[in-house]
């Protein structure tokens, strides 16, 4: 790990004005990542910017029935929340798949948003990885790429965002409102991670001196009856090959409302507009749901390490799609 | 019964482990936790291509680090001698990790081989510095890739005490005229070790006196080999280790770690901790080889086996390595008329391999037990049945007798706490809602020899005892087990014994490995007590004290204490040893010797994913005579959680365009974890093996030999496909 300079921040702009005054800083949030990256010399930074005592920990209920969520919550603690746990059950269930308890206890919501990929070559500094050396090509193409990406994927990387609460925040359509000196701006969820494509360094939307101060999750009925499901290759502690967060509404035999969206499978949390235009109004039907499946994953490409994420993915969805109808039907 | 022949009957319960206490307050120290005034910081610089030679090394950058003392490269090393050739002669020449002689030039045999180390006042600064030692190569083409270096492999040559081969009749004629036979291919991948505890090695020289603090399985011969090495006399290096987290075989050899640690600190004159990262164990401590191995079983329609054929591959380093012995099960299991086994190895550009838990056994039985599976599969007869009907009453290849086997037995019990009988026989014909519902068995298997020691043990007027032997305790309970084996013979309480281990200026014991440590140091322990008990029969004789406690025996012949020792460290002492040692080896080679077991899984895969849980595991043991039921269960349950690791998802990924391990770190390389493991039944038939001190056999491995195989058997009756290569992963079980 290269030596750095150490600053704390009391409140947010004592922060976004230290970020805005050192060009090479980064703030510090549960550092379960960050950290990682700095031992491994991956990330490199000359000032830290601690954020943890900022003032942006509450889960509040907003008046038009969403909830806000500052950016330093905890992941456990965001987890174990009544508001969420009874009005996104998605995001809990998420988050509790993801990691262990101790980072989970550690890790921060703004964190978890920025975390970077877990591809084994981008942890190497002696492998050839665009992401972290712009230009010097992509080891994964061609070596271990089990864990990579079938949506959205480019030349230049074939990474995945690894996050699982992101996958639930893409479906329920969550914002990110992020801080500079500069001032505020709010971000959809959908927009906030981007593709690789000529830049696959670029991974966000957010700028370097941009501090993430909360996400809001908008009321959304159809989320009490949603499901986080994740497929892995443990039966815990491991990150997704593939994941799918939906939500269903079936009225009479035909769906309603429906979200739906996949991790593991690209860049970004995969938001599957293209399942759920198929599936609203259709008969909520095991055929609808291959279909809808089929449909998402139509663009998707794989090199041999991963092609079974296709076949995955298309039956992870129609699983959670059955108990959804199931589960609905009980409720 | 006199007082000295009163038991104690500390053998056999489960007494809890005497360094129980102290490792849960954390009061013990383990290697990396010794300082010494003065004391700096080595980190590893490690080369990043497979084969080739150092052209360059700017160290610049990393002697402006603040705190940096020295950077230690090929220009500035100290001397060190090479290696020595491993030869029978001397048994710790085989103790080299590998023949490398670190920086002493520029050539570069491994991905990750040490190309230079940097001594510094921090830990942090040594690492930051580390990263910052610029090193040019040129390169050279190297072999890497194992699946495609197959065709390379030599027959591997074996030796009286591991044969690497067997032939009885003709296999490959049997099979060809076989009414039913299998015929498959199957394979593992390489495995990298994940001890607890990463490497460490704190050293420190006094003039030409060496201390080393290490992590060693291997005390005395890690003093033979740094004496060598540095050109000093044996009796100048001590060596220590009371406490190391975890073995497995990893610390078994001398890996580049402890070496540079003692050269750091000649170079800087001051002492020095080099503690592996979790990333420096990946690339400088061999792991398991991988293997391809085929099966061919041929049988009569009744289920009698007329052929086995057993032949693999596995890989070493051009520096060293261990190929393991593949096929040892496969000589030992089954009644076959016709048998053949036959090991290669082929030599890559990659850190050699070395011993994992059951070298050789814990993969063999993966092939072999899956291929009997199999076979039973494709006969339609059940796979206990067919085991049993084949279960040999000598030793199939060479007719030696047992000298114990009850795997009928271990069958038989195993197969009633488990509830075998509720198995249908159809593949695909249980679940549990979307789970699919599968159970599979296999054998376990591994031989087990028994080397010598030497020990003292006293027993002093105040009634204690004293057991001084220097064997490794790396959390098996050999501590515990030993004092409780000497308090039985003494007829003193557990309490009474205290016991004196891992240091190389204790009485030299062999390497714990081969399972063989706890029976070895027994052995000698007994014949110790033996003569104290002697001891004292004449004492009480002369001062009138016939069949009183031991206590007022010494008291009334005011004698302080009766000590006894077996075997001696001195030059002669040494010789004799080794003789002693060679006429046991040889008075055992008489018959066959062996812990084994039957593993009982249940699995559960889900139908839509593949995702693959083990849902139950019964294992009956056939080990001997268990001196603590505590620590005998937590090795076979620990030696089963390997197995499962093996069966689900542990891989080391060497990437085969470069040779270079890819996911060295626990978040990529997939070990078990709690989840992963369900309540794991172990039991034992504890009938004493007849050849063996108290008849104990050894269990640190037995364990984990034949789980993978159950695994994989268990998932092809769940699912009916048939994994012959592992870990079976969900991608090769998705439909
Ligand atoms: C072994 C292991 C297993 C894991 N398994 C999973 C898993 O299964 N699923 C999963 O989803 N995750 C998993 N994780 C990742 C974990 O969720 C992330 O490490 C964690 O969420 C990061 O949060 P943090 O607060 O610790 O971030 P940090 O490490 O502090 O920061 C991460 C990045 O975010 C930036 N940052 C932090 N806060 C802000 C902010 N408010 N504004 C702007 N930038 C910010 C930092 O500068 C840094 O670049 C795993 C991690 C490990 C180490
Ligand atoms: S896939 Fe992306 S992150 Fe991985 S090596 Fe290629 S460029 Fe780097």
């Amino acid at each position: 790990m290269k030596s750095f300079a150490y600053v704390s921040a009391r409140d947010v702009p004592t922060a976004v004005s230290a970020i805005a005054g050192s060009p090479n800083a980064k703030f510090l949030g549960g550092g379960t990542n960050l950290v990682d990256l700095m031992r491994g010399n991956i990330e490199q930074p000359d000032t830290i910017v601690d954020i943890t005592r900022l003032p942006l920990t509450g889960v509040d209920l907003l008046p038009d029935g969403g909830v806000r969520i500052g950016a330093l919550v905890r992941n456990s603690h965001l987890a174990a929340h009544p508001l969420i746990r009874s009005r996104y059950p998605v995001l809990s269930q998420a988050i509790l798949l993801g990691a262990s308890a101790q980072l989970r206890n550690m890790a921060t919501v703004g964190g978890n948003l920025l975390q970077r990929t877990r591809c084994l070559y981008f942890y190497d500094t002696a492998a050839a990885c665009n992401k972290r050396a712009p230009g010097s090509g992509c080891d994964a193409i061609g070596g271990f790429n089990r864990n990579h990406a079938i949506l959205g994927v480019s030349d230049n990387c074939l990474a995945t965002h690894p996050s699982d609460m992101c996958v639930a925040l893409a479906m329920l359509d969550a914002t990110v409102e992020v801080e500079s000196t500069r001032g505020v701006r709010r971000i959809p969820m959908n927009e906030f991670h981007v593709l690789p494509g000529d830049t696959p360094h670029v991974e966000t939307s957010l700028a370097a001196d941009e501090l993430v101060t909360a996400v809001e999750l908008p009321s959304v009925a159809v989320a009490a009856n949603s499901r986080y499901r994740k497929v892995r290759d443990r039966a815990s502690y491991a990150f997704a090959l593939v994941s799918v967060a939906a939500a269903l509404e079936v009225t009479g035999t035909t769906v309603t409302q429906v979200r739906l969206a996949l991790g593991g499978v690209s860049a970004k949390p995969w938001r599957a507009t293209k399942a759920e235009e198929v599936l609203l109004g259709a008969p909520a039907t095991e055929e609808s749901f291959r279909q809808a499946a089929a449909a998402e994953l139509a663009a998707a490409t794989a090199r041999p390490g991963n092609e079974f994420k296709i076949g995955l993915a298309e039956r992870t969805i129609v699983a959670v799609l059955r108990e959804l109808v199931t589960k609905g039907d009980a409720a | 019964m006199t007082a000295l022949q009163q038991r104690t009957g500390s053998v056999g319960t489960p007494v809890d482990r005497v360094d129980g206490v102290a490792k849960t307050t954390g009061t013990a120290r383990f290697s990396a936790e010794h300082t010494y005034p003065g004391l700096t910081y080595a980190a590893v610089v490690h080369a990043t291509i497979s084969r080739g030679r150092i052209t360059a090394i700017d160290t610049t950058r990393a002697a402006d680090i603040a705190g940096v003392i020295k950077v230690i490269t090929p220009e500035n090393a100290p001397p060190l001698k090479p290696a020595p050739r491993v030869s029978m002669l001397n048994m710790s020449s085989i103790v080299s990790g590998t023949s490398v002689n670190y920086l002493q030039d520029n050539e570069v045999h491994w991905d990750g081989q040490p190309v230079a180390v940097v001594v510094a006042e921090t830990s942090e600064a040594a690492k930051e510095a580390a990263a910052l030692v610029d090193v040019t190569y040129r390169t050279t083409e190297s072999s890497v890739d194992f699946v495609t270096a197959r065709l390379q492999a030599q027959v591997q040559k074996g030796n009286p005490l591991l044969p690497a081969g067997a032939k009885k009749g003709d296999a490959a004629a049997a099979l060809a005229g076989a009414a039913v036979s299998v015929d498959a291919e199957y394979t593992t991948p390489p495995y990298n070790h994940n001890a607890l505890e990463p490497h460490s090695t704190t050293a420190a020289w006094d003039g030409d006196r060496l201390t080393v603090h290490d992590a060693t399985q291997s005390i005395g011969w890690f003093r033979t080999h740094l004496a060598l090495r540095f050109g000093i006399p044996e009796a100048n290096v001590r060596v220590i280790a009371p406490y190391v987290g975890g073995g497995f075989g990893g610390k078994a050899f001398v890996w580049p770690g402890t070496v540079l640690a003692a050269l750091a600190a000649r170079a800087t004159g001051r002492p020095v901790r080099l503690t592996l990262t979790r990333e420096g164990v990946y690339r400088t401590v061999g792991g398991r080889t991988p293997s391809i191995q085929r099966v061919a079983l041929g049988a009569t329609q009744d289920g009698k086996l007329t052929a086995l054929i057993h032949q693999s591959v596995a890989r070493v380093g051009r520096t060293g390595g261990m190929p393991e012995q593949i096929t040892t099960q496969s000589r030992h299991l089954y009644a076959a008329e016709n048998i053949l086994l036959e090991q290669r190895a082929v030599e890559q550009d990659v850190l050699p391999t070395t011993s994992m838990r059951a070298p050789g056994e814990s993969i063999g039985t993966f092939a072999l037990e899956s291929a009997i599976d199999e076979l039973a599969d494709v006969l339609g007869i059940d796979p206990i049945d067919l085991r049993m009907h084949n279960e040999p009453d000598r030793d199939p290849v060479d007719g030696k007798p047992f000298a114990h086997r009850m795997l009928r037995e271990a069958y038989a019990e195993g197969a009633r706490r488990f509830g075998w009988s509720a198995r249908s026989p159809q593949p695909r014909s249980m679940n549990d809602g979307r789970w699919l519902v599968g159970m599979g068995v296999a054998s376990a298997f591994h031989p087990l020899m028994l080397f010598t020691s030497n020990v003292t043990v006293r027993l002093s007027a105040d009634g204690t005892v004293l057991v001084r032997c220097g064997f490794q305790e790396m959390g098996m309970g050999g501590a515990t087990v030993q004092g409780q084996i000497a308090a039985d013979a003494l007829g003193v309480p557990f309490d009474a014994v205290r016991v004196e281990y891992g240091d190389s200026a204790l009485p030299s014991a062999p390497m714990a490995g081969g399972s063989m440590q706890t029976a070895s140091v027994a052995n000698s322990i007994l014949e110790a007590c033996a003569k104290i008990r002697a001891s004292l029969e004449s004492l009480a004789k002369r001062s009138g004290a016939v069949g009183q406690a031991p206590k007022a025996v010494l008291a009334k012949a005011g004698v302080p204490h009766v000590e006894a020792a077996v075997g001696s460290d001195t030059r002669l002492g040494k010789v004799t040893g080794q003789m002693r040692m060679m006429r046991q080896v040889m008075r055992d080679r008489r018959y066959l010797r062996a812990a084994t077991g039957a593993h009982f899984c249940e699995v559960r895969v889900d139908q839509d994913t593949g995702e693959l849980r083990v849902s139950r595991w019964t294992s009956v043991f056939d080990v001997g005579r268990v001196i603590n039921p505590k620590t005998a269960g937590s090795q076979l349950r620990g030696g089963i959680i390997m197995g499962i690791g093996m069966a689900l998802a542990e891989e080391t990924l060497f990437d085969p365009r470069t040779g270079r391990i890819m996911n060295p770190s626990l978040a990529e390389y997939h070990l078990p974890v709690h989840a992963d493991i369900p309540a794991i039944d172990v039991s034992w038939l504890g009938d004493p093996d007849p050849t063996m001190p108290l008849g104990l056999l050894g269990l640190g491995e037995v364990g984990i030999t034949g789980v993978a195989a159950a695994v994989a058997n268990a998932v092809h009756h769940a699912t009916g496909r048939r994994v012959r290569d592992l870990p079976i992963t969900l991608d090769k079980l998705v439909p």
